[in-house]
């Protein structure tokens, strides 16, 4: 089982995106996918910066694949994305269908996971025009990617989103800015002063979502580390891990040794679970809610008949 | 708007595609005149599958004749993701429209467009809102690969962005003109899906009823979906529909809305505008919504296409059409949304 550590999703200082990927480069994972994905207010790094931090990993062994918009709304966007297509180092994940115009019948590309992937004729379509690896939308559960895999076409390497808060929407309005009273065009770049989101709870306080500028995500953790037999044997090829501010390489030498069986799934739990920044879930992944979490229903003892035994 | 700048007059008005939920909604927009009905089989083929909505294949067929005797056209919304175990549902409905003999069907899911397009290569195709394309490039895709002959575009880009779109497509484009307006991009939304397990994208509906919960609390009302707090209603509050992103949540101690106030779509007041950049149809949300809905929006719409396209420089937004729209309005707030740049 490969590890791929997915695109920055936050808005991180330049010095400490940088950090993070010297670091990166002696984390035990195959892939590292680099570039903006979520907003293009975001220039602490301009594309040629994320070019060099990509030749260093590439240098220290890594697949690097520069990753493309999730959004696309203006010709500045376009101008981005093709200039991203055309780099002529690494690979490029498509995150939406113009991205793929672009890299359609040209290069091997990856397709991303908010190509809206829920079947075999679509990934057989992406296929076609050049996809070599897909990454399942972070919606469909363990058996839907397993019948994608039985009747897609062969070869195409499968990634799944295994640990990290969810990327579940987008919008055209900034909700950092939003909440700051601003407007997306003079937002002042708040986002950067929430490294792993801004938290938003229920009006009963449960964690619920986080706000990431245009991007929302889930509060929880997805976290698929028990799963990474029942993954392969659905014919999962890679697990993308999201980048977290803090203790991200401890998480990934986790990954690493369940994948390679050294760690029980018990052990597995036990250890990520200081390492973060909230609680579990993997709700989807089992076809659920996407924020229960399975594992810990199951593995919950039962308080009420211990506590008042 | 200064109208000196407006470039010259588009030789065909802008379509008018109204929502039918049932037999008597589909019947309202033609009668009030509807160029085009947008429907859904009974299914989770579509984005609006709730209870009581939709149509079977006899009750398609009727409306399809009452349509076309009437001038007026009918498209099927097939506009969800098909599910890996259920693909063939997709593939039989998109069979099921052609034979019925519909005049378009709108679809988001690129692998059921392909099958489509070679199945039935004399279907009108229209790529859904769902679809997510938001550029040129993006609906250029679908334009080369399966022909596509419009897109809905999603609610996220301004009127400059929209005309730029335009500008570079052969593709006809239709925008939303009025309803209930999705702050997230149309077919990247996992909210739903998040809290319910339901979702646009898998089962055709957001914020599905079955989990949704009202519990009458001493001191308010409350909304849940899916077990988790959605909202708390006041004396004073009108309590909506528990939809995710119409909430009221809490953020480092301050309680608001979040993404959005429960507002409605309405560029009435763009039409003029929309109408010289070249927009080909204007599509009206709701198919959720009642006969007397669809009634009402489809002839306020007609009457103010028809008076735009008549003298779009002397067009002027009546005031008995934003009453009429007013009353029918979720939140009874209406907004240009994303059209309106500095709302982002």
């Amino acid at each position: 089982m490969k590890l791929s550590l997915g695109p920055l999703l936050y808005y991180w200082p330049r010095e400490s995106v940088l950090d993070f990927y010297r670091q990166a480069a002696s984390w035990p994972v195959d892939t590292v996918y680099l570039g903006e994905t979520v907003c293009s207010r975001r220039r602490e790094l301009k594309l040629s910066d994320w070019i060099a931090i990509g030749e260093a990993l590439a240098g220290a062994g890594k697949e690097v694949v520069l990753s493309t918009y999730e959004l696309i709304e203006s010709d500045a966007d376009l101008r981005t994305m093709h200039a991203v297509v055309a780099n002529a180092a690494f690979r490029v994940e498509a995150n939406d269908m113009a991205a793929v115009r672009a890299l359609a019948g040209n290069v091997p590309f990856v397709a991303g996971p908010f190509l809206n992937v829920y079947n075999a004729a679509t990934l057989s379509l992406l296929a076609e025009l050049g996809a070599v690896r897909w990454v399942a939308p972070v919606e469909l559960s363990r058996e839907g990617i397993a019948a994608v895999v039985a009747e897609g076409p062969a070869g195409i390497e499968t990634e799944v989103f295994a640990y990290g808060r969810l990327p579940l929407a987008v919008s055209a309005r900034c909700f950092t800015a939003r909440y700051n009273n601003l407007t997306k065009d003079h937002c002042e770049f708040r986002c950067i002063e929430h490294p792993d989101g801004l938290a938003l709870d229920t009006q009963d306080g449960q964690h619920f979502l986080v706000l990431n500028g245009v991007q929302t995500q889930s509060a929880a953790v997805q976290n698929l580390a028990p799963e990474i037999g029942p993954a392969r044997a659905a014919g999962v090829g890679m697990l993308r891990l999201s980048p977290q501010s803090t203790r991200m390489g401890e998480v990934v030498a986790v990954f690493r040794e369940a994948a390679d069986g050294a760690l029980s799934v018990e052990e597995t739990a036990a250890r990520l679970a200081p390492l973060m920044p909230a609680a579990a879930c993997d709700g989807y992944w089992h076809g659920k809610p996407g924020i229960v979490s399975e594992w810990g229903r199951a593995h919950e003892r039962v308080p009420q008949a211990e506590s008042h035994a | 708007m200064n109208a000196a700048v407006l470039p010259q007059p588009a030789a065909r008005p802008m379509k008018l595609v109204c929502p039918a939920g049932t037999p008597p909604a589909l019947k309202a927009a033609v009668d009030n005149g509807a160029d085009d009905v947008y429907l859904g089989f009974k299914d989770e083929t579509n984005a609006r599958n709730f209870a009581g909505l939709n149509f079977d294949d006899r009750s398609l067929r009727e409306g399809i004749d009452y349509a076309h005797r009437k001038g007026a056209q009918v498209l099927v919304a097939l506009n969800t993701y098909p599910q890996p175990e259920s693909w063939r549902k997709w593939q039989a409905a998109v069979n099921r429209a052609a034979s019925l003999g519909v005049d378009a069907i709108i679809v988001a899911d690129a692998g059921l467009l392909a099958y489509a397009a070679k199945a039935h290569p004399q279907l009108r195709l229209h790529l859904s809102v769902q679809g997510s394309a938001t550029s040129h490039e993006a609906i250029n895709f679908y334009h080369e690969r399966f022909g596509i002959r419009r897109a809905v575009l999603p609610r996220v880009l301004s009127v400059e962005q929209a005309e730029k779109v335009i500008a570079r497509t052969p593709v006809e484009i239709e925008v939303f003109g009025f309803g209930s307006l999705s702050i997230m991009v149309e077919g990247r939304c996992a909210l739903s899906s998040y809290a319910t397990g339901e979702s646009p994208n898998t089962h055709g509906g957001c914020s599905p009823a079955k989990a949704i919960r009202w519990q009458q609390r001493p001191d308010a009302l409350e909304s849940r979906l899916g077990g988790v707090l959605i909202d708390r209603f006041g004396a004073e509050d009108h309590p909506g529909y528990p939809t995710l992103c119409r909430g009221r949540f809490v953020v480092n101690g301050d309680t608001y809305y979040p993404f959005e106030e429960p507002t409605s779509l309405n560029t009435l007041e763009l039409l003029p505008r929309l109408q010289a950049m070249g927009v080909a149809a204007i599509k009206i949300e709701g198919r959720q919504r009642s006969p007397v809905y669809v009634e009402t929006v489809t002839r306020v719409w007609r009457e103010a296409l028809d008076a735009c396209f008549r003298d779009r420089e002397r067009f002027r937004v009546k005031p008995a059409w934003q009453d009429a729209l007013a009353g029918i309005s979720e939140g009874h707030q209406c907004t240009l949304g994303a059209y309106h740049r500095p709302w982002k």
